[in-house]
């Protein structure tokens, strides 16, 4: 990767199209590599979720269109939430296959353009229309459904959740592109209006409008234009029953870091994991070399559409083992050194012993930054990027959500209740 | 503000924006998937069975995913047991004025996996996983999948089941 642009996420930004959000974003990122010519772009990936919310077919070659990128080759991805990951991957594709030297990857969604239980409606109807979506139209509750038996099978709590909440919305405050940065308590979490048990309002991200691109190059050519290129070293991707209902329950897939004997009584993945996710982790980290996540990775960028589903992906990724998210993130392993969340000392009860094991969306996530879909794969990768070049700074304007040299980080984009989940790990060059 | 019937101007506002509205009438099949919905309407669930991997699908698929093979209809029991659940005070925009509803899904004897449903009638806060679970059936059909909702089962002082009154399609 040698170049990543992003827009604000915003609610609405009702004086720019999805056309100028992406220019901006490809602009942004074109500024950061001087040496790099829009004319040595030989193609693109467009994305976004749904035709529903731009009420444009082809959307994504108005984009094409707009940034001057014709007659060069393109196409669109979608895959529900995971859609700018699966973006990011397909460039990655067209780029180690030798197809083009360097690929731009854009993706955005403008979900503003309805209001946001018609935007709900248009999310659920990637759930299986016949048996699925007309009980509810809703996916609040379809990971309610999974959070609930997560907490029945692993004793996962409320307060759990709500740390993730409290830790997302304050790393924010340090990220001028986030939507929706906060200082809360888990009080405020707990006791923000139910949307549907025990998710509530607070443990849910936000409907957004923006842009995120990632420019992919082989090495030579990122030699030639990037001082401090990105490696893609880890691909990994898998998929899971479209209905929570055909979920098997059956064995774990174990990561180098497991034994058969951790999980000898638990059916797998049920309702209450991904075992696209586990899949997805698993390729990424054998292509990357890696035997040990915690270890070897520096820090995470997660899809947490929901606190719960961030709790779901630690284990899912193997940073502890299944069961013991909730206790992952009470201890503090995923919040960020040298913030103060509130959570301990005088107005806190919380211990948090081992803060910054390994950082968790240091930029907000989801849950802070908002979910413009197409765009939100492609944001992880555009802030793993800057990590990485230890240029945290120079964007965000401080140091707070630097983390300390890393080497190595990983994105993970997902879709549904698990339907389609990438892994990308990234590394310092 | 101007009216047509295209829509409505904001005049002078920058950036203009206008009303716009899209309504399609579908002709959705249920195809492979139609006994299953002629099945409800007639009070019967219909799962699928797949005789070369003995495993019994409780949402019915017509193809087995695991061996690739054709499934055989059966018929499952009218009673199962809470796996999870979750009661719903917000939801998309067609199912807004019918909050708070509950969600279940529903594991049956003999079945490998579940089956997605309403629960109707007790109090949010008193669901529980693995309470005991029966399907009541919307007459007349609709020809939806909310056709079928469950209601707990009581069971009276002499341990036989007794479910709940039946509901009509207003009080869901």
């Amino acid at each position: 990767m040698i170049a990543g642009g992003i827009t604000k996420f915003k609610k609405a930004h009702p004086d720019k199209d999805y056309r100028l959000l992406v220019k901006e974003a490809f602009d942004f990122a074109l500024a950061d590599v001087p040496r790099l010519k829009r004319e040595q772009i030989d193609g693109s990936v467009g994305s976004y979720f749904s035709d529903h919310f731009t009420r444009q077919l082809q959307a994504a070659s108005m984009v094409q269109d707009y940034l001057g990128l014709c007659p060069r080759p393109s196409r669109r991805v979608e895959g529900g939430g995971a859609t700018g990951g699966l973006c990011l991957q397909s460039a990655w594709e067209a780029v180690a296959s030798g197809r083009m030297s360097i690929c731009l990857a854009f993706g955005f969604e403008t979900m503003s353009r309805v209001n946001t239980w018609k935007g709900n409606d248009f999310i659920a109807l990637a759930s299986d229309t016949n048996f699925d979506y007309p009980l509810g139209g809703f996916y609040t509750a379809y990971y309610a459904m999974m959070i609930t038996r997560h907490m029945h099978e692993f004793g996962t709590t409320r307060e759990q959740m709500a740390m993730v909440s409290v830790k997302n919305h304050r790393n924010a405050i340090y990220n001028p592109y986030a939507q929706k940065p906060s200082r809360l308590t888990v009080e405020d979490v707990r006791n923000s209006p139910m949307v549907a048990t025990p998710i509530t309002l607070l443990d849910i991200c936000t409907m957004s409008d923006g842009a995120a691109v990632a420019i992919l190059a082989d090495e030579a050519a990122a030699e030639a234009v990037c001082d401090r290129p990105v490696a893609i070293t880890g691909i990994g991707a898998g998929t899971d029953t479209m209905r929570l209902a055909d979920r098997p329950r059956e064995k774990v897939p174990l990561l180098p870091n497991e034994r058969a004997g951790d999980y000898r009584k638990l059916k797998y993945p049920g309702v209450h994991s991904c075992r696209g996710g586990r899949v997805a982790a698993r390729q990424a980290y054998r292509m990357a070399g890696l035997s040990d996540p915690v270890e070897e990775l520096d820090f995470v960028e997660l899809h947490d559409a929901y606190t719960s589903s961030e709790i779901q992906t630690y284990e899912d990724l193997g940073l502890c083992r299944y069961g013991e998210g909730g206790r992952f993130v009470e201890e503090g392993n995923p919040f960020m050194p040298g913030i103060d969340y509130g959570l301990t000392g005088a107005n806190g009860r919380f211990p948090l012993t081992k803060v910054g094991t390994l950082p968790v969306n240091p930029s907000g996530g989801l849950l802070a930054c908002g979910h413009s879909i197409g765009a939100t794969g492609l944001m992880q990768s555009v802030f793993a990027f800057w990590q990485l070049q230890g240029r945290i700074k120079n964007h965000l304007g401080s140091a707070s959500l630097q983390v300390k040299n890393p080497k190595r980080g990983l994105i993970h984009s997902h879709a549904g209740t698990g339907t389609y989940i990438t892994v990308t790990i990234m590394e310092k060059t | 503000m101007h009216r047509t019937a295209g829509g409505t101007f904001n005049g002078g506002s920058d950036p203009l924006i206008i009303r716009d509205y899209y309504e399609i009438e579908y002709r959705h099949s249920y195809a492979q998937d139609s006994p299953f919905f002629t099945g409800i309407a007639q009070g019967k669930l219909l799962g699928t069975e797949c005789k070369r991997c003995i495993f019994r699908f409780a949402t019915p698929r017509l193809h087995c995913n695991r061996c690739g093979r054709r499934t055989r209809w059966f018929e499952l029991p009218l009673e199962g047991n809470i796996h999870t659940f979750t009661t719903c005070y917000q939801a998309g925009e067609l199912f807004r004025n019918e909050t708070p509803f509950s969600l279940i899904l529903v594991e049956f004897k003999g079945a490998d996996t579940l089956f997605l449903s309403r629960l109707v009638g007790p109090e949010p806060g008193t669901i529980r996983i693995g309470m005991a679970v029966t399907a009541r059936f919307v007459t007349p059909p609709q020809f939806r999948i909310t056709d079928v909702y469950f209601v707990p089962v009581h069971r009276s002082t002499r341990g036989n089941r007794v479910p709940r009154a039946s509901l009509t399609k207003n009080e869901l």
